[in-house]
Formats: C-alpha cells, structure tokens, sequence
C-alpha cells in the first residue's frame, strides 16, 4: 500500500484487504486455502468413486487386508462390492436411488464436523476461506462492518457443538486402528489367514498414530480432563492427563496437517492399490 | 596453542533510513517523512526519540521503561502491533522505509499516542478476586504449584494492549460495547481458573463480555511481547466453559442429577 498523504480520522476501518503490513501475509492464507481445499476436492471425489476402497480378502490370496480410512468402518457396501468389511451387507433399501450410494458417504460426515468445528482449524479457514479477517490487520470486506457475528451467533454458535464430534472422532481411532490390526493379515489360497506386513500395513498403522496425535490434542479434550477445573494439584490423574493433552495441544495445528495429509495419502494409496496402479509390496 | 582474542569492534555501521510518522490528532493527521541516522543496535524508539529530538520538538510519544515491561510504546510499525522499544532496526526491510502510527482500535490523542483508557472501563465491569476462606489458622492459603503456574502465564501480561489492538473484532467491527478484547478476556481467565476464588464469570463471559465474538485467529497470541498464550490457554478455555454452562445439553443434564 501506498503511503496516504491524505487527511483523515483515527480510528481508521480499511478497505478489503488493504494493509499497511509489507510481509508477505498472504502466503499462510492461501497455503491454508491451497491444502484444505485439495483435501475437500480429493474426499469429496474419492467418497462419490464407491469403488477401490480396499484390497485383500479371500479372493486375493497373499495381498494384506487393506480398507481405506475414508470408507471405515463399512456399514454397507457399495452396489455390486463384496468387501468383506460390512457390517450389515449390502446397500441399504432405504437409500434414495437418485443418489449414487457410497459407504464414504455416511462416514465422512462425522470426521468432518470434527474438523470444521476444530479450534485450530476455525482460526485457520475463516481467515483462509472468508477473509474474517484474510491475516492479522488486514482489512475485512466491508458488507461485514457492524454485521459480524462471529460465533456469537447463528450460524456458528454451532462450534459449540465441537466435543461431541469430539467423542465420535476418538471411537474413530479405535475402529481405524482395528483396521490396522487387520492390515497384518491376509488370506492364503486354502481359506486360512496369516500374519504378514506389507508397505500398505505400515500406511495402515501409522494413520491412526498421526489422527490419534490430533484428536487427543484437542482443545476440549484438554477441557474435559482437566482443564475445566480450577484446581489440577487436587488430583494427581487429572494432573498427568492434562499436561499430556497440553503436550499435543501445543502441536495442535502440526499433526492437523500432518493427520490430514495422511489420512488422504492412505486413501490414495490403498485406491491405486485396489485399481491395479500400485502393488502393496509384501515385506514379511 | 596460544589463541588471540580480539576486542569487539567499536567502529559502528550506519546508515539512513527513511521513517513515514503519522503526525496529527483525533480531528485528522497524515504520514510525515524524517530521515534517521541508524547505528548498530537501535530500535525504532531510539529513532522515533532522535527525530523527536532533531526533527520534531513536539512529537508525541508515550514511552516509559525502554525495555519491553511497562508496555507504554505500543504502536503500529509497517502494519504490525509491536513495542517500539522492543523492535531492533536490523529486524525490519532494509532499504524501505518504516512506517510508524498509533493503535489502529482506539481513538487519538496526539501522533503516537492513543487513548487506550476504554481498557481500564471495560477492566472494572470484571467481578474482582472473591477468594475463599483462609486455609491456615494465620490467615494463608496454600497453592500448589501447578495451579500457580497456570495463572501465573496471565500475570505476566504488561498492558500493552496489543492484543486489543490487533483484535479484528474490535479494530474492524469496532464491538467495543458488546466485547472485551483478548486482554481482558485473559484477565477473566486468571481470575477464573484461580483455585482460591469464589466467583463465576462465566455467565458474564457469554452475556456482557461477548466471548463468542473471538473468532480464534491467534492475532492476540502472535502479538503478545510477553508470548502468552492467549488464545490456546485463555480464551479457549473460558469458550469451554461457557460451552459446560449454556451449550452442552449433557454437561446440563449432568448438573441437574448431580448432588449439592
């Protein structure tokens, strides 16, 4: 911006994205815009496909059982696809025909709640996405003025709501590292099973390592197990789960990228898998 | 082997630089150009004194310790909420010009100087320290040291009132009335998370300090001289609270059974 030799009044409300600021501020918003939005595109592709959303099982004797973090758990199978993960068989009946079903379709709501109600994400994609404000100091569009709401208000009141998207992402790692412990076997050509480890047994495991660094960094776990009290002395658990949390919660936003990065990478790489694109090398 | 040691260098580098000061009052100003003499060391208080000393006699400025604690040189220097004395000239653009102007969110007063009074307004609605009942016979408490240090990171604050000014809900939307700022949002949490107290804000949290208006975009945190964790341990915190008293249908459902 160029220096006004104008007069005028202080305080001062800028223009959209003006700013006296010289540093390239802009970068971190458009990363953030950038990374999120490949990882909304890329989900929302992968969870419509309802297809190659895993590999091994009995009629791929050898290959380790591999399922896709974006389709887990399988509550029902995608038409035609007999992945041996449902827990209820094939697709449901009263699923509207008009719409293509996909079992990512009824999972990936509720990992993404978590995340879009997120403390780290919140700062990071209102500023990235509707520029409330793009960077610090910098102007905001105008139409908002007087009219900001924030979370004060309806719609985003609905934050709130983020410990109970909370509880769910937490019974997601216990499922997701069930799957990982299936990732360590596969079936032989007589129907039997064997332990094995694969590359894809490593994706596998290290998937709900990096969520799990996430979820329990959380902000409002750090509330629930001790943050919420005034006195943490006053019971030594309470103590060790606290400072625990607070330990991942200061590297909140590192494993929400890295967790994020992840989880879409095992997807990728069990889908190029099950297209015939990659093989999962078998190491043990 | 013997090894030589030489003295530090005397002889220091200096250079101009061009410095854009906003002069004026609540009525208006404008951008002003002086030209600083910068040796090795300086901070852009040095120069603003130096330009008040040569330049420009009657440039308002309000400073006090000269070492970052009693967080009076509050300003804006090329866009971004920093101490004056705290901001070494080696660590801004070379060969630009430094722009320097008061606290974009409250009003003028002279040149640098604002009036950050709004703070200590806003400040006294806060219900004060109500601590318990003594626990010793010789009227003492005692603390452990895990509570302490979690109330402690807030007493660290200097009243710079960066945070204040940073703050988009208050520099843009100008929520004065309806908002308290990070600052004072950090006070309440102090008062609040302190085992000896007695008192509830949280109420007052959701209600009159507009809580709900932050909009978790850290600008408080990455200002602070002091590197408090504002929004991560404060105000994120109390927002938790308040979501246990007003947003949490379990945690209500809870409260209702639970015994008195």
């Amino acid at each position: 911006m160029s220096m006004s030799q104008t007069r005028y009044s202080l305080p001062q409300t800028r223009a959209f994205l003006e700013t006296a600021r010289t540093d390239r501020w802009w970068i971190a918003p458009l990363f953030v815009l950038a990374g999120f939005g490949a990882f909304l595109i890329y989900s929302t592709w992968a969870a419509f496909q309802a297809n190659n959303y895993f590999i091994g099982g009995p009629s791929q004797p050898g290959v380790q059982d591999l399922l896709s973090p974006f389709y887990s758990p399988v509550l029902w199978d995608a038409s035609g696809v007999h992945s041996g993960h449902a827990w209820f068989g094939d697709a449901p009946l009263w699923w509207p025909a008009w719409l293509l079903f996909s079992p990512a379709l009824i999972i990936l709501p509720f990992p993404a709640g978590f995340r879009f109600t997120c403390y780290y994400y919140r700062g990071a994609y209102y500023k990235a996405f509707w520029a409330d404000p793009a960077s610090c100091t910098v102007g905001e569009p105008k139409f908002r003025g007087a009219n900001y709401r924030g979370e004060q208000k309806f719609p985003l009141i609905f934050q709130n709501l983020h410990r109970y998207f909370l509880y769910i992402a937490i019974a997601f790692i216990g499922l997701l590292s069930w799957d990982a412990y299936q990732s360590f076997w596969h079936f032989n050509a007589d129907g039997t099973r064997s332990l094995g480890v694969s590359v894809g047994t490593i994706v596998l495991v290290l998937n709900p390592v990096f969520l799990g660094m996430y979820t329990f960094g959380c902000h409002c776990l750090r509330h629930l197990v001790g943050g919420k009290h005034d006195c943490l002395s006053c019971s030594s658990v309470r103590q060790h789960k606290y400072k625990a949390v607070s330990w991942l919660n200061a590297r909140h936003m590192l494993f929400a990228w890295i967790s994020l990065f992840f989880v879409g990478f095992t997807d990728i790489y069990v889908r190029l898998c099950a297209s015939g694109t990659w093989t999962d090398w078998r190491i043990l | 082997m013997p090894t030589t040691h030489t003295p530090p260098s005397t002889v220091h580098a200096t250079r101009t630089v061009e410095f854009k000061v906003w002069r004026g009052d609540s009525q208006g100003g404008e951008f002003k150009s002086y030209s600083v003499e910068v040796t090795d060391g300086m901070v852009v208080l040095d120069c603003i004194h130096r330009i008040q000393a040569d330049q420009a006699n009657d440039l308002a400025v309000r400073w006090n310790c000269k070492a970052g604690k009693c967080g009076s040189c509050s300003a804006e220097i090329n866009g971004n909420p920093k101490l004056m004395c705290m901001t070494r000239m080696d660590t801004l653009p070379q060969g630009e010009p430094v722009r320097v102007e008061p606290m974009r969110s409250f009003p003028s007063i002279r040149d640098l100087v604002t009036d950050v009074s709004w703070n200590f307004r806003a400040k006294k609605k806060i219900k004060p320290f109500k601590p318990r009942k003594p626990d010793n016979a010789d009227g003492s408490w005692t603390m452990y040291q895990i509570d302490v240090d979690r109330v402690q990171e807030f007493r660290k604050c200097i009243e710079c009132f960066l945070c204040q000014d940073v703050c988009h809900v208050l520099r843009d939307h100008h929520k004065h009335d309806e908002f308290i700022g990070p600052r004072l949002l950090m006070y309440t949490a102090m008062l609040e998370m302190n085992p000896l107290d007695t008192e509830s804000r949280v109420a007052d949290l959701k209600h009159h300090d507009g809580i709900g208006y932050c909009n978790i975009g850290k600008c408080c945190t990455k200002v602070c001289p002091e590197h408090i964790g504002i929004t991560d341990n404060a105000i994120i915190p109390m927002k938790e609270r308040v979501v246990d008293e007003f947003y949490d249908p379990l945690t209500r459902l809870f409260r209702m059974f639970k015994p008195r």
